[in-house]
């Protein structure tokens, strides 16, 4: 063979390409690679700011498990929790705990465990944020495979918390000896995988745990990468370098799924886009809010700008939720809107004015669905002026209830409960609400306390009807998590938005 | 003398890091952004909210949690960050190894293409050459840093897959290292896979980052050496017989890098400072990617260990670039 200069360059070039990267053929997957659009801070789950960060709780659930398990379709189903239930007057709750199960060190899960976990969980000075729903149980005490523990204010919603925000078992022994400090860097769970590597901002590596209760993984091993770029994630997937990524731009989620050896799985997550309004200024004036509800196509704003993938909702609930009520609807009637308008005195020429708040690619075209809302806002007779900030800045003016007259927002509620959508969003006394008219407050507040599930969801649905009537609020679409994957894997969403791999198999 | 002078920067050193440390303490408390609202809770209710401030010490004045701050950074303690409750000293500590070894690949890869554009376009000059490389500074100054990224990430890991599009090394090598700073490490263990494995990681962001810099070097030394060429010295050098490349390495250049040395020292800042964006788009596990997640999350704590870091390895630098100026200028020298 002669060699020359040129052939010796392409065999050069070749051989660096074999070297560097060896891309993963779909059809033989050993290790499973997932590029995820965040970072994981820390690996304690009940405690700091992670704790109730919603993105990260699939990496959680990875490694912990929760009290109560929850479905794919959001739903509750037995855990490490086998049963659970309150007393007759309410002034109890029991839990009965599954047994057989292994931590991951070999040492077997006790209902110790459980009751350890809840009792740390409800101690102010452990810094579980959700402190204030945990310490409404007291005197947790074990009984042969039973947790009981008293009832110290009733909360109908407590078992919900169980597979919700910082709802996980900690192994009381091995805490207990490594610290807080050990187990942040040694973290164990019961849960389908075992930390293997942790990298901060890097990656986690993930073995099946061989003794879960729920059965073994497919995937022996799998690599979480950080990967925290959309457009990186897109080459990521594109060049087999991971085999599944989320979150990525709607119409590279089409141009992904297209291509050879990639597919795609959406569905509706446990997300709306919605904007706060704010019981301030031209606001309060009722025929202002509800002009701005009827003004919006929603389906136009899913359809333009998000490919498609939405869902319109009227009120704080998606299908999936507990309390959704689908005969609440808002219609798209911009004639109502014009007329509701200039009741109040207000027209195309003579606009009502005010400011609307909202972040830029935080959310997927966030900014852009603000411009078209105004657009279509100023075709009835609304000047809204657009305020861009920072999602820190939205919470800080939120807490101090200081948002502009309207505010673009998205509210997650993974239990799938009204008091943790409409109930947090729209309670006055909540830092978290915008619209605190009396009104609503009074209607909201027997809720919080009902013990009778029929007659609390019905309330709820009752005052979401109440808040849609009066437009306090503004809820635009359910969002709909893209996942693109190699062919080889088969995907199974979770409607909560957490990514499982637990849940991936080999197609 | 240069004791005298050390010293002295030292000082200055020491004033600016104060300086850059008030700045920045008083900057992230005042801009918009409270780390308390982002970590509330459904529910959370005012009480919730006091407790969280006294946690984390935000009930104070600024003055008061900047003297408490300052206390702790004299014994050490650079606080603990909010997010990831781990010392704040530690987490830069560990990301500080992969953001130099990026920088210092990146400032190797400006040099080396800079340097042989300058060299090339002196030997060539006044043909269609020249002409070309000229061309090819301005389009690869015209483009910031991250564009370049996106470039190569399209070329090199997607239509032609050579590189790896994100991290440091793969997960299955990190194990094999007792040091933060991998790539050298593997070199003095001769552990050349190991090495190979973290070049095919990092050579994209760091050429990213090299692009624009090769440009200026690239220029500046051109001209340099041109302007040296028509020194008296080298048209003497000319006429002893020397060859062309000769007059140019040997003669031209070593006075003519000295002007593109205080450049790359300014530069080479500027250059770290550009890992923030760069190793964010290739998920490159160093300080700049952990400086945008802090940013999101006002992270005070962890903001102002990173920016005190930053601002130390500027004056670091810049002086390690006066004083080798000082040795390589005779004129300097003997001052």
């Amino acid at each position: 063979m002669k060699l020359s200069r040129r052939s010796l360059l392409q065999m050069s070039a070749a051989s660096v390409a074999l070297t560097f990267v060896k891309p993963v053929l779909a059809q033989s997957i050993d290790e499973l690679v997932i590029a995820y659009n965040v970072n994981l801070p820390s690996w304690d789950p009940t405690v700091g700011p992670s704790a109730v960060n919603p993105t990260i709780q699939g990496l959680y659930q990875s490694v912990f498990d929760q009290f109560i398990l929850q479905k794919p379709d959001l739903s509750p189903a037995p855990g490490l929790l086998t049963d659970w239930g309150w007393n007759e007057d309410r002034t109890q709750v029991w839990m009965d705990v599954r047994e057989g199960v292994k931590w991951h060190d070999g040492s077997d899960f006790t209902a110790e465990d459980v009751r350890w976990s809840l009792e740390r969980a409800a101690r102010e000075e452990t810094g579980n944020p959700i402190q204030f729903v945990w310490g409404t149980l007291t005197n947790h005490r074990v009984e042969g495979n039973r947790v009981i523990a008293d009832v110290a204010q009733f909360d109908p919603t407590i078992f919900k918390w169980m597979y919700f925000l910082t709802g996980y078992v900690l192994p009381k022994d091995y805490y207990e000896r490594v610290g807080a400090d050990g187990f942040e860097e040694a973290p164990i769970g019961t849960g389908p995988y075992m930390v293997e590597q942790y990298e901060r901002n890097a990656f986690v590596q993930l073995k099946a745990n061989p003794d879960y209760w729920n059965g073994v993984p497919e995937f022996e091993t799998v690599t979480i990468r950080f990967v925290t770029d959309a457009t990186s994630r897109v080459a990521e997937v594109e060049s087999g370098g991971s085999h599944v990524t989320l979150e990525v731009p709607y119409e590279e989620y089409d141009r992904l799924r297209a291509r050879d050896g990639l597919s795609g799985t959406h569905a509706p997550v446990s997300d709306i886009a919605m904007i706060f309004f704010n019981d301030i200024d031209v606001m309060l004036d009722d025929n202002v809010r509800k002009a701005a509800v009827h003004a919006i196509d929603k389906q136009l704003i899913i359809d333009r700008l998000l490919e498609g993938y939405g869902v319109p909702i009227h009120t704080m609930q998606t299908p999936e939720y507990l309390a959704y009520d689908p005969s609440i609807e808002v219609e798209y009637d911009p004639d109502l809107a014009r007329e509701l308008l200039a009741e109040s005195g207000y027209s195309t020429d003579e606009p009502v004015r005010f400011t609307i708040q909202t972040t830029r690619g935080f959310k997927p075209k966030d900014y852009e669905m603000i411009q078209a809302i105004v657009g279509m806002w100023r075709r009835v007779g609304i000047e809204a002026e657009i305020e861009v900030y920072e999602v820190a800045r939205h919470f800080e003016l939120r807490a101090a209830d200081d948002l502009a007259p309207a505010a673009f927002y998205n509210w997650g509620n993974s239990v799938g409960d009204p008091t943790t959508s409409t109930g947090f969003a729209m309670f006055g006394p909540s830092p978290h609400s915008v619209w605190d008219s009396e009104d609503l407050v009074e209607k909201i507040a027997p809720l919080w306390a009902e013990s009778d599930e029929e007659a609390r969801i019905e309330g709820w649905k009752e005052v979401d009807r109440y808040i849609a009537e009066n437009a306090y609020v503004l809820p635009l679409f359910q969002y709909v998590q893209p996942i693109v994957h190699a062919s080889g894997v088969k995907v199974t969403p979770h409607a909560s938005g957490a990514l499982l791999p637990h849940l991936m198999t080999r197609a | 003398m240069i004791l005298r002078r050390v010293l002295l920067r030292l000082l200055t050193t020491l004033v600016t890091l104060l300086g850059v440390s008030v700045i920045v303490f008083v900057t992230i408390r005042v801009v918009p952004g409270d780390p308390i609202a982002m970590m509330l809770p459904p529910g959370a209710t005012d009480d919730d909210i006091d407790r969280l401030r006294r946690i984390y010490g935000l009930d104070r004045s600024i003055a008061e949690q900047y003297f408490i701050w300052l206390s702790g950074v004299v014994q050490g303690d650079f606080g603990t960050s909010i997010q990831t409750r781990q010392p704040v000293l530690n987490l830069v500590l560990r990301r500080l190894p992969a953001t130099l070894e990026l920088s210092i690949m990146a400032l190797v890869i400006a040099m080396v293409i800079g340097g042989f554009l300058a060299l090339t376009g002196t030997r060539l000059r006044g043909t269609r050459t020249e002409g070309a490389i000229d061309v090819t500074n301005g389009m690869a100054l015209s483009v910031p840093d991250f564009l370049w990224g996106l470039v190569l990430i399209l070329l090199f890991g997607v239509l032609w897959p050579v590189f790896h599009i994100s991290g440091r090394i793969s997960p299955n090598l990190t194990s094999e290292f007792s040091t933060s700073f991998y790539l050298f490490e593997s070199v003095f263990r001769l552990r050349f896979d190991l090495w190979l494995d973290l070049v095919s990681h990092m050579f994209m962001p760091a050429l990213a980052l090299a692009i624009p810099l090769a440009a200026i070097i690239g220029q500046l030394l051109k001209q340099s050496l041109k302007e040296t060429m028509h020194l008296d010295y080298v048209t003497l050098s000319r006429t002893k017989g020397y060859g062309e490349n000769h007059v140019i390495i040997r003669e031209a250049l070593p006075n003519a890098v000295l002007p593109t040395l205080t450049l790359i020292g300014v530069q080479f800042t500027f250059l770290i400072g550009g890992t923030v964006i760069i190793e964010r788009l290739f998920s490159y596990e160093g300080l700049g990617n952990m400086a945008i997640d802090a940013v999101i999350n006002r992270d005070l704590p962890l903001i102002q260990g990173i920016v005190i870091l930053f601002a130390l390895l500027f004056t670091v630098v810049n002086l390690l670039v006066d004083m080798l100026y000082a040795v390589l200028n005779p004129r300097l020298r003997h001052a």
